[in-house]
């Protein structure tokens, strides 16, 4: 078993690992801004500090084989279905260990051994895609399960609804999971939408939907679990609407200002991971000590993972002209 | 010629929207945080302040949906301009500029106007990858209909702003993200035609046309060579100035043409045929184009400074066709990559 499914098989299996993901998406993310003060990473990211349930919670209950299209704001995500931090921030860092050996970049990660396609920098990008992915399950009548995961600006655009409706006319194995963290770009979700509830809309395409709190990893993991059962078992597609909250600004150059005061820190009261500490305190799966040792070396661990990419090799030429198209084969 | 004001190219936009805003109360601006963030980019610093939210208004991530508006609006008679963050996001919406706005005034019997203006930030070379990075003049140059501008330039982008507004037609601008911050002197009281290309340095060595980006590229290319190369910003893509262009050719025997976009089906292409079958016994030498590969854009720096033509590369090309008169090889061919 490759390290990278191991580190999937710990998050399916045991809570205390779920909760060293969830600080290990942490450290990692705020990491980011301090590389790109130090000039090893260019471009833009998208932070997704406060999503950390959200993308670990998906992951503990999706099997390998099932497919996931996330998005541009896709780091916790990957980490979360297994991919190892080395593949994601040497991707961001645009080196040969990265994902995609350099030439994709932080919006661009994926591994398909872990079922995850490359992650969109459209909005709504992904969203037909896991449809399709999901239509090939019930052609060749496995029970594998698709998720979108998208965030609440794509519920806009013509890519959800075409989706939603197409998906529920085909009965077709999909979870589609609008992670609404409130802001879509710069802009609060009350300026750019009529209503605050997306799940709602599902009504409109007869289709099964639900919010959920998506700061709490428990909540998470049950509510996938509900859809994607559904979804296995020939009863359709779902769509859920996680609650969360972004932390940070949409992109490296933004800082948020926009936000109304006191918004931030009400929702940093309900911070998944502080959440998720005092649920396993409460069941005597942690202590402080624990708690304190986990956080300490995985400050450690993702400093080698950045040492590690700093001494990965830039990609050669050769690596632009690559995967364009498929290499000829000779015969069928 | 008018006194000048230095300005970065994005406060020519900005300087621009707001002098046809303030000329005439049918133009308005809509696009993705443009209002209250003043733009992605800053290319709308203050409007919503000096022309309120009627007119500058923020829409929802809905290009389908705000772009086909403009058509509406435009049909009866407001002036909008619409903002297309990455001109990526552009495909969600082709179908309402390039098969419905661009066919109203022939659909219409000659009744209809279309007079909107689509802009659009594009290019590389800043570290946003595939699918933020592309030039993609090629989604919308090949639909009569539709008129194509480019800036290079503070000056241009002011001016081609206003002419773009002032346009009967719909107008899309495409806007190099990587000059929004650079520097330059604008005459706000020049102005410069759709369709016009602008000769930015006389010679009589070699033509080289450029576009967006490419025109500081060129300029550079162009001294490192040490030759007398007549420099045309083209500006306008479609329509393009045939005109001034094979004029200039004429004149120096010899064309190259940079741009931005992959090897096959750039705009470029155009230009040299176009010289080459009208121009053919009076050519001193080959006429070619210098472009970048047939790849997506790659996000690493390493390689996202390779993909597009440098200075180096542009002068090596110019010097051994000045030379041979043949078309010499690209960087990739050179490398042994393809």
């Amino acid at each position: 078993m490759s390290v990278e499914l191991k580190r999937r098989k710990a998050v399916q299996e045991d809570s205390v690992a779920q909760y060293e993901r969830m600080i290990e998406i942490r450290e990692f993310e705020e990491q980011i801004n301090g590389l790109f003060a130090a000039g090893l990473i260019r471009g833009t990211t998208h932070l997704c500090l406060g999503q950390e349930a959200l993308a670990v919670g998906l992951a503990s209950v999706l099997r390998p084989t099932d497919i996931v299209s996330a998005t541009y704001r896709g780091h916790g995500i990957a980490l979360a279905l297994g991919l190892s931090p080395e593949a994601v921030l040497g991707e961001i860092m645009g080196k040969t260990i990265g994902c995609c050996g350099g030439v994709g970049g932080s919006m661009h990660l994926s591994n398909m051994d872990l079922g995850l396609l490359p992650t969109s920098a459209i909005i709504g990008g992904g969203m037909p895609i896991a449809a399709g992915a999901a239509l090939s399950f019930q052609v060749r009548k496995t029970d594998d399960v698709a998720v979108a995961v998208f965030g609440d600006g794509a519920a806009n655009i013509g890519a959800f609804h075409e989706t939603l409706n197409l998906a529920s006319i085909w009965n077709l194995p999909v979870v589609f999971i609008c992670d609404n963290n409130v802001y879509g770009e710069y802009s609060r979700i009350n300026i750019t939408t009529p209503i605050e509830d997306l799940h709602m809309r599902a009504d409109s395409y007869n289709m099964p939907h639900f919010s959920l709190d998506g700061m709490d990893i428990g909540v998470v993991q049950k509510g996938v679990t509900e859809a994607v059962n559904r979804a296995r078992s020939g009863g359709g597609p779902t769509l859920i609407e996680a609650k969360t909250y972004r932390f940070a600004g949409h992109s490296r150059a933004d800082q948020a200002l926009y936000r109304p005061e006191g918004e931030l820190e009400k929702w940093q009261k309900r911070d998944p991971i502080k959440l998720t500490e005092e649920s396993l305190v409460a069941s005597g799966a942690l202590n402080a000590e624990k708690i304190a040792k986990i956080q300490s070396d995985m400050k450690a661990t993702i400093e080698k993972v950045v040492a590690t990419c700093q001494a990965s090799p830039e990609p050669n030429l050769a690596s632009m002209f690559q995967n364009i198209f498929t290499p000829a084969k000779v015969g069928r | 010629m008018g006194t000048t004001t230095p300005m970065r190219f994005r406060q020519a936009i900005v300087s621009a929207l707001a002098d046809e805003m303030r000329a005439d109360s049918t133009v308005m601006l809509f696009g993705e945080d443009v209002a209250e963030a003043e733009g992605p980019f800053k290319t709308s610093e203050g409007l919503l302040a000096e022309f309120g939210p009627l007119r500058i208004r923020d829409t929802p991530i809905s290009e389908m949906g705000f772009t086909g508006a403009a058509v509406g609006a435009a049909i009866m008679g407001m002036k909008p301009v619409v903002e297309i963050m990455f001109m990526e996001f552009l495909g969600v919406a082709l179908d309402q500029l390039v098969t419905e706005a661009a066919k109203m005034r022939y659909l219409s019997n000659g009744k209809l106007s279309v007079p909107m203006v689509v802009r659009a930030s594009v290019g590389s070379g800043l570290g946003f990858g595939c699918q933020h990075s592309q030039t993609l003049e090629n989604w919308v140059a090949a639909t009569p209909g539709l008129k194509v501008v480019c800036p290079s330039d503070a000056q241009s982008a002011y001016s081609l702003m206003r002419a773009s507004i002032q346009d009967p037609d719909p107008v899309m601008i495409l806007e190099p993200r990587i000059l929004y911050a650079e520097r330059g002197e604008v005459d706000t009281s020049l102005s410069l035609p759709i369709g016009k290309a602008r000769v930015l340095r006389k010679g009589i060595d070699i033509t080289v046309v450029a576009l967006g980006q490419m025109v500081n590229v060129a300029r550079n290319a162009i001294e490192k060579s040490g030759l007398d190369v007549e420099l045309i910003d083209l500006a306008t893509v479609v329509p393009w100035d045939r005109e001034g262009v094979l004029a200039s050719v004429k004149k120096t025997g010899r064309l190259v043409v940079v741009e931005e976009a992959p090897k096959s089906g750039g705009w470029g292409s155009e230009i040299v045929a176009a010289a080459t079958s009208e121009l053919f016994s009076q050519l001193k030498g080959a006429p070619f184009r210098i472009t970048t590969p047939d790849v997506p854009v790659p996000y690493s720096g390493v390689l996202e400074a390779r993909f597009v033509p440098t200075a180096d590369d542009v002068a090596r090309q110019l010097i051994e066709s000045f030379k041979s008169g043949t078309s010499p090889k690209s960087w990739w061919e050179l490398e042994g990559l393809k």
